[in-house]
This record gives structure tokens, sequence and C-alpha cells, in this order.
């Protein structure tokens, strides 16, 4: 396991430069500079060279690119043209939040999604099966800004119930000394503090999770219908076994094994940031920096901020890999 | 007889509902003292001679104090910490006699040493600082620095060449040469004086550059400690989350209203709209047009219209045929329908019949030619040119960007080439993405027809006609030394009376010249909660809308 390990990590570093390659082309080839952007009507073509000068668009390509890794190799990301902050310091400021939405709407999808799936396997061709696929399907299909909308319609706008922006009231001077809200006001003992970001947490978390959520029923149903018809549960059933244990220690055990394989991969997408949600419940995360970065034509923070998602995302998938190990003790023993 | 698991979880959903809906903590909560507005980004530094983006430049606007302020809703110059100022009679020196007993916020004295401080520290920003991207009002009003970095401009080119205190409440910049447009600048709180002892202590300066030559702040100057003399003092900055001011108990005007100012970046419209119906907001700016009929329809909320302060127009090529005719101009001028483009606006657009908006001192208000749409006069005139109709044209407009002069650019061409069609001219168009390639296009004449727009960077004519109008530009192609002469002859016109009427004169004669065909002035629209009052919308909002002046509730 630990050579696993490790090989995993050593090939980080090829998986990085060709990440960073292809991130430092693509942002070079959309058409407009920084300087055009800053610079809006008043980009006169003396102010563009001036900028371009500045920022050293008008170095040659390679030169470029070689101030770019040379820096990141020493665990600089660059600052932030638009807003002269450190990509580190946005990271730092923005990644908790992508990551407590990220954890929060899988948590939505796993809670009420197995459950879910395994109940609609045990009521195969009923009315209840054929509903969670009909959920599952509107699930998949809806878009997420679309839904993010309604329900900030429903309940912020029209009941009332829950804020359709932010993570936390904007009023109240809460400490954050982690940036985890929810993780901050167990730490500072604050029951109102804890309530108040729980509640700004669940709006963008089941829309956010609403795609996670059908597909982690679907593949639970499909997976315990696989299950549950395997000769080892025939003989688990026919050694006189109650329902209830052998469906937790033989059917629901070996049908999480492809449903943790998604979790995960599910998981690393969100934490790459959920643009869309991100942008209409004006959570500060790290999808919506980058988003504006495009727009703006922010070099530094597509470089930085890319780079590092994609070291999040390999990660993510290495964590995800190694507990498909813990769970299957045939792939740890191979 | 016991629960059933399923009665038993309806339950225990009921209450979690019934408790979610009971534990309502908006915004609003005490409305009386309290303001959370949206804007539509997060602020980026908070020194304001290193901004130029809206969210900055509001809330250093409640921050600090310029020599020169503008009357709230209005273009007017107003003393703000000086009390009158006057040119000398060569008009290379404006002499400005400041306010006494004015105290920074962090308790140091206002004087004209303080002036000098600041504005020599603009005159010799290191390197770094002195990119377009920083201090982008210095190098367009005052255009050099005293060690300028490779590429920059130098003193040779700076229109400002030095301060001077005269005793302690007194003080003179000098110039190279003659010009009263800056005077109008200076209101901008990209000129606010800031505490001599604050930039010291916190370092304004300091900072580190990057690889790619980016500079970030390493003081805390403009993150945590902007002292000015303003109603209002930086109590917190949580980024990109709120920014929160306080009312700052030294300031030497009228005290705020409101004790907490809280500016809340929400940069999707919907969003901001969204959340200012379910009251977490009592206010935001940048409210799309299509938005103002349903704020409207909201007994709860109002729209305040800002002044119209940006100008639209059908760009034109003279150095392109047959444009260098004057009549072809004038007919191309009585062959735009700008009530129907106007109407495009959601009632935050104005027929525009001159290049200058109504809020702007040297607007004529009489003298300007009529070009009111009439396709027969247009046909008219064509002929008399000598040309056989249709007269083709080519029409470029730009994709992928929405200002407030063009909210939908690819309509608006739409709407002026049917109406030129029917006024004597075929129409075909182009159009290429704003950015790069349409505005570079423009800039290098490669249009024939072409659609823009302009925003003011300050309240002066200055901006708006000799930027234009006052030198030979590829774009529009022309040279007439006349034009050329008038603008500069206004610009330095130190008197700001005869000032007024010189722009005004030379509006008119714009108009009579017709390089360009204006068609709407527009202006923007912020929309509040109906307890919100005192809130005055200006034309170069967000600045110069003063939240000292503002309360919630009665």
């Amino acid at each position: 396991m630990l050579r696993f390990v490790v090989r995993r990590l050593l090939l980080l570093v090829p998986i990085l430069l060709g990440v960073s390659l292809l991130v430092f082309i693509w942002i070079r080839a959309l058409p407009g500079t920084p300087a055009q952007s800053l610079l809006g009507e008043r980009a006169t073509p003396q102010l563009v060279k001036q900028v371009n000068h500045q920022y050293g668009l008008d170095r040659p390509i390679y030169e470029q690119y070689w101030k770019y890794v040379n820096q990141t190799a020493h665990f600089k990301l660059g600052t932030s043209i638009s807003t002269s902050r450190t990509v580190g310091f946005e990271i730092r400021n923005r990644f908790p939040a992508t990551v407590e939405l990220a954890v929060a709407a899988m948590l939505f999808a796993v809670v009420i999604g197995i459950p879910l799936g395994f109940m609609a396997a045990k009521r195969y061709g009923t009315w209840f099966d054929h509903a969670s696929l009909v959920t599952s399907l509107i699930g998949i299909s809806i878009p997420i800004f679309f839904l993010g909308l309604i329900l900030k319609y429903v309940f912020s706008v029209r009941l009332g119930w829950l804020p359709s922006i932010g993570r936390e009231d904007v009023l109240a001077d809460n400490e954050h000394p982690t940036n985890f809200y929810i993780l901050d006001a167990i730490i500072e003992r604050d029951p109102e503090a804890l309530w108040d970001a729980i509640r700004h947490l669940i709006l963008p978390a089941v829309a956010l999770g609403s795609i996670p959520l059908a597909i982690v029923t679907r593949i639970t149903r499909a997976s315990v219908l696989d299950v549950q018809n395997e000769d080892y549960v025939r003989t688990a059933r026919a050694k006189g076994l109650s329902p209830m244990i052998v469906d937790r220690r033989h059917v629901l055990r070996n049908a999480l094994l492809p449903i943790s394989t998604i979790i995960g991969l599910q998981t690393g997408l969100l934490l790459s940031g959920a643009v869309l949600t991100e942008t209409i419940f004006a959570w500060p995360g790290v999808g919506s920096w980058l988003a504006e970065a495009i727009f703006n034509r922010d070099y530094p923070v597509l470089q930085g901020g890319i780079l590092f998602l994609a070291l999040v995302f390999v990660l993510v998938n290495l964590v995800v890999d190694i507990s498909y190990a813990i769970i299957n003790p045939r792939i740890r023993l191979s | 007889m016991k629960a059933k698991p399923r009665n038993l979880a309806l339950a225990a959903l009921v209450a979690a509902l019934a408790l979610v809906g009971s534990s309502i903590a908006l915004a609003g909560a005490q409305a009386s003292k309290t303001i959370v507005f949206g804007t539509d980004a997060e602020a980026a530094l908070l020194d304001p001679a290193l901004v130029s983006d809206g969210p900055s430049l509001r809330a250093t606007d409640q921050i600090f104090n310029s020599l020169v302020g503008f009357r709230p809703g209005s273009t007017k110059l107003l003393p703000e910490l000086a009390l009158s100022w006057k040119p000398s009679k060569n008009a290379l020196s404006w002499t400005f006699k400041l306010r006494r007993g004015v105290k920074f916020s962090d308790g140091t004295a206002f004087n004209a040493a303080a002036v000098c401080t600041n504005f020599n520290r603009w005159y010799t920003f290191p390197g770094p600082l002195q990119s377009p991207a920083l201090s982008y009002y210095w190098n367009t009003v005052f255009g050099g620095f005293a060690k300028p970095a490779a590429g920059n401009p130098g003193p040779d080119k700076s229109l400002y060449k030095g301060c001077k205190a005269r005793g302690k409440y007194t003080v003179s910049l000098l110039l190279n040469r003659r010009s009263t447009s800056f005077i109008g600048a200076l209101a901008l709180p990209n000129f606010g004086i800031a505490s001599p002892a604050a930039l010291k202590k916190y370092q304004a300066d300091a900072g580190t550059v990057d690889a790619n030559g980016v500079f970030h702040p390493t003081g805390t100057f403009a993150t945590q400690n902007p002292v000015g003399t303003g109603p209002y003092k930086l109590k917190s900055w949580d980024v990109n989350t709120k920014l929160e001011l306080e009312p700052n108990n030294r300031y030497w005007g009228k005290k705020a209203k409101l004790t907490r100012v809280i500016f809340r970046p929400v940069g999707d419209t919907a969003a901001r709209l969204q959340a200012l119906q379910s009251g977490e907001l009592q206010g935001l700016d940048g409210l799309d047009p299509a938005d103002v009929g349903t704020v409207q329809r909201n007994s709860k909320l109002k729209v305040l219209r800002r002044p119209t302060f940006s100008v639209g127009y059908l760009g034109i090529n003279q150095s392109k045929p047959p444009f260098d005719k004057l009549n072809v101009r004038k007919a191309l001028a009585y062959g735009v329908d700008r009530k129907a483009i106007a109407s495009f606006y959601g009632g935050v657009g104005q027929v525009a019949n001159q290049f200058l908006p109504p809020a702007l001192f040297g607007h004529a208000k009489k003298g300007v030619p009529d070009y009111s749409y009439n396709p027969t006069k247009a046909k008219q005139l064509l002929q008399q040119a000598g040309l056989t109709l249709p007269v083709k044209v080519e029409f470029a407009y730009p994709t992928n960007v929405s200002r407030p002069y063009m909210p939908d650019p690819k309509r608006n061409a739409e709407a002026i080439a049917a109406s030129l069609e029917k006024s004597g001219f075929s129409v075909s168009f182009t159009s290429a993405p704003w950015r790069p390639t349409y505005r570079a296009t423009l800039q290098a004449g490669n249009y024939q027809l072409f659609l823009f727009g302009w925003i003011a960077d300050f309240p002066d004519p200055a901006n708006f006609l000799n930027v234009h109008f006052g030198a030979f530009s590829p774009q529009f192609g022309f040279r007439n030394n006349a034009l050329f002469n008038e603008l500069t002859a206004a610009d330095s016109e130190p008197n700001l009376a005869k000032r007024s009427l010189r722009y005004q004169k030379a509006s008119v004669d714009v108009m009579k010249y017709v390089p360009v065909v204006p068609y709407v002035w527009a202006g923007s629209a912020i929309a509040l909660d109906k307890d919100v009052a005192g809130y005055v919308p200006g034309p170069i909002g967000p600045v110069n809308e003063p939240f000292s002046l503002v309360q919630v509730g009665s």
C-alpha cells in the first residue's frame, strides 16, 4: 500500500507540469489581455502597451513560461492582476468555502441517495421504484442555476425561511479561525453561529447536490440489484439470517464498492469549484473566483488557481483509491 | 399504540421546517442604523490612488475627502478640504485655501503639508505603482512621474510640477502647462487626502512584485488602515464577504446617521436582486435595465435613476469616403431614429442631441443643431453631396459585451441600420468581439462606421470633448485645426464661468461638424428598500453618493 501511495504521489510532478503547460497555453490563446480587461473603454494602444510591458506580456512566450514555472517551483503562485491579492491568500480564503459546500452537497446526496436507491432496489418494479427513477432524471436534467433560482425564490423571497446569499448573517461578527464556518462555530462554542452557518448552507447544498443525488441513487439501486442476486446473499438467506442482517452485512457492504468510487469522483469534481452554484448564491468559493478570472483575463489567478485544483483532484482520487482498497480486501491483498 | 417510524419521520420533518422558518435573521433586523448594500464585485484595495474599480471607489469615497467635492447628485464643484481656489495670472499655479481645524481619523492634523505629502507621493510613485492598471487616474489627469520606470511617462510629460505649502492652511499646486480640467478630477476619491502619519506607519507604498510584475501591497494601509478625513472609517474588511464602515468621530462635517455601512459583494445580478427582495440587502447598485419594472412593481422597493452621464454614439471615420463630406455626415445624423433606440434602456436612456450629457457643465442648452429623425432630409443631403442612392456603408458593432451606453450592441446596431436604410443608406454589418479585436480595430481606424460610447473618467467637458476631438485620432480620421485649437483653449481657460461658455460653444461646434452622431445619454439605476431615505444618486456614481446622508426607517 505504501509503495502504491508513493508511486501515485511521484506521478504528481509530471501531471502538474502537464497541467501548467496546458493552462498556460490555453489562457494565452483566449482573445484579450489583462490590460484590455482592466482598462475597459480607456484601453488606448499606448496604455495597453504600458500595462503589457509592466506585466511582461510583451516578452517571448518561453520566457513568460519559464518565469511562471520558476515562481511556482518556489511555491509562489503569483498575485492577482485585478485585485493585487496573492493567489495563495485567495485560495486560503476561498477553498474552505468550496470544501464546506462540496461536503454539504455530497452529504445531502449520500444521506438521501443511498437509502433512496436501496429502497428503490428492494421495491423493484413498484411505484416507488418508478418515482425514484423520475426524480433522478429530473435531478440530472434540471440546470443547477435554474434549480438554485427556484429554491431561492420559494424559500428566501416568498417564504423568507432561508437566506439566499453568502455563508453567514452579514451583521454577525463571528470569529473564523479556520475559515470553515461550521467548524469555527463548534470551536467557538457558538450555537447561534453554528445554526446560522447551517441555514446558509442548506439551499446551495441542495442545489449543488441535486446531480450527485441522482447519480448516487441510481448507482445504489443498480448495485444493490446486482448484489442481492449473488450466490452468497442467497446462501445467507438460506442459513436463516434475518433480512436486516443480510441487507446490512452482505448486500449493502458489497454494493458500496462502486458507490464509494462515484462519491469520491463526484466530491473531487465539486471541490474543483461549483461555478454556477457559487455565483447564484454569492458563495465566496474557488469556482466563482476562477470564473471571474477568466472574464478578467487574470493570468496569475488562472495559472495558480487551476494548478491548485488539479493537485486537489489528483489527491482526492488517490484517497478514493485507498478507500476502495480498504473497503474491498481483495483489492488490498492483490 | 407504538408510533410508526414513518409518522415519527414526518413529525421530525415538520418540526425542522418550523424551526427553520422561525429563526429568520434577515439583514434588515437593525433597520434604523444599518444598511447592507450589494455591490457587483469585491473592492480591490482601499488606497484610492491605486484603484479605479467601482466598489473600491465607493468605499474610499466614504473614508477620504479631497480638496474639492461635488454637490450630491450633480457635478457642481463645492469646497471640501479646500474652501476656495484660484489660479495665478499665468494659470501655471493654483492656490487653495484650506479648511481649518480638520483632523484625520487617526488624530493627525490636516494642513498644507499633508496635501503636499499626498501629491508628492503620487508624483514619486515607485515603478510598480506607476502602472495605469494601478494609478490610472494620476496617469490620466497628470500624466507623468518624477522617476519614471521604463515605458512610463516622465516629468516632461507631466502636468504636475510640484506642490508648495504656503503656511499651514494655504497650498499651491504648480503646473507645467495651463489646464483647468484637473480641478474637476481632484474631486474624485482617487485624489483623496490621506493621513501622512498613516501612510508612513502602515507603509502605503511597500510591496512585493512577483515574477509577472504584479504588485502586491505588504503594508496594511490599503487593506486595513486607510486613514482619511471622511465621515466614515474602516471597521473591518472580511474579503469576499463584507466591508464594514463605522462613523469617524473626528469628522469635520455633519455626522453620519448610519452607524453601520456594510458593502456586500454579490456578483450575479439576479442573485443581488433576489437578496434585495428577501431583505438581506437594503440597496444595490448595477440594476439591470430589464429588472427596473420588477423592482417598481414591488411595493417594498424603489428605483432611483442616476442622471445620465455616458454617451452612446455612431462613430464616423472621415478617412473613409464618402464621410469626408459634411453633408453625408449630416445625412447620417438625420437618418438615426434616436427615440426608438432610447426606448431600449429601461428608462435610464435619454435621447442625445450632443456629445456632452446634461449633467455636465458645458452642455449647451441652446444653439445645438436639430438633427431630429428625418429620412427625407437625409436623402436630400446625400443627393446634394452628389451621391447615388442608396449609399453603401459598412457598420461595425461589438459582440460579447454590454455597456451602460449599449446594453445590447446588436440590437442598437440593427435599429440604427433600419432607420438608415429608410434614409438613403444601404447598410452591411461587420462585428468583432469587444476584447480584443473590436477596440483595437476601431482605434487603428479600420472601421467606416462603428458603434461606441464613452463613460467619463471625471466630470469635466475636457474628458469628453478633448479626449475625442482635441487632436487627430485614426478612429475618427479627421484634422480640424480650428476645432482642435478651440478645445485646447477651452481646456486652459482658468475662469470657470468662461470655461463653461467656451465648452457650450465647442459642444455646438462639434455638432455642426458631426464627427460622430450621439444618439443616447445613458445612466444607471439603483434599487433600494422603500425605508431607505437620503440616498442621492449622482451622475458619476458610485462616486459622490455619500452614505453619511442616508438613513434607514424612521
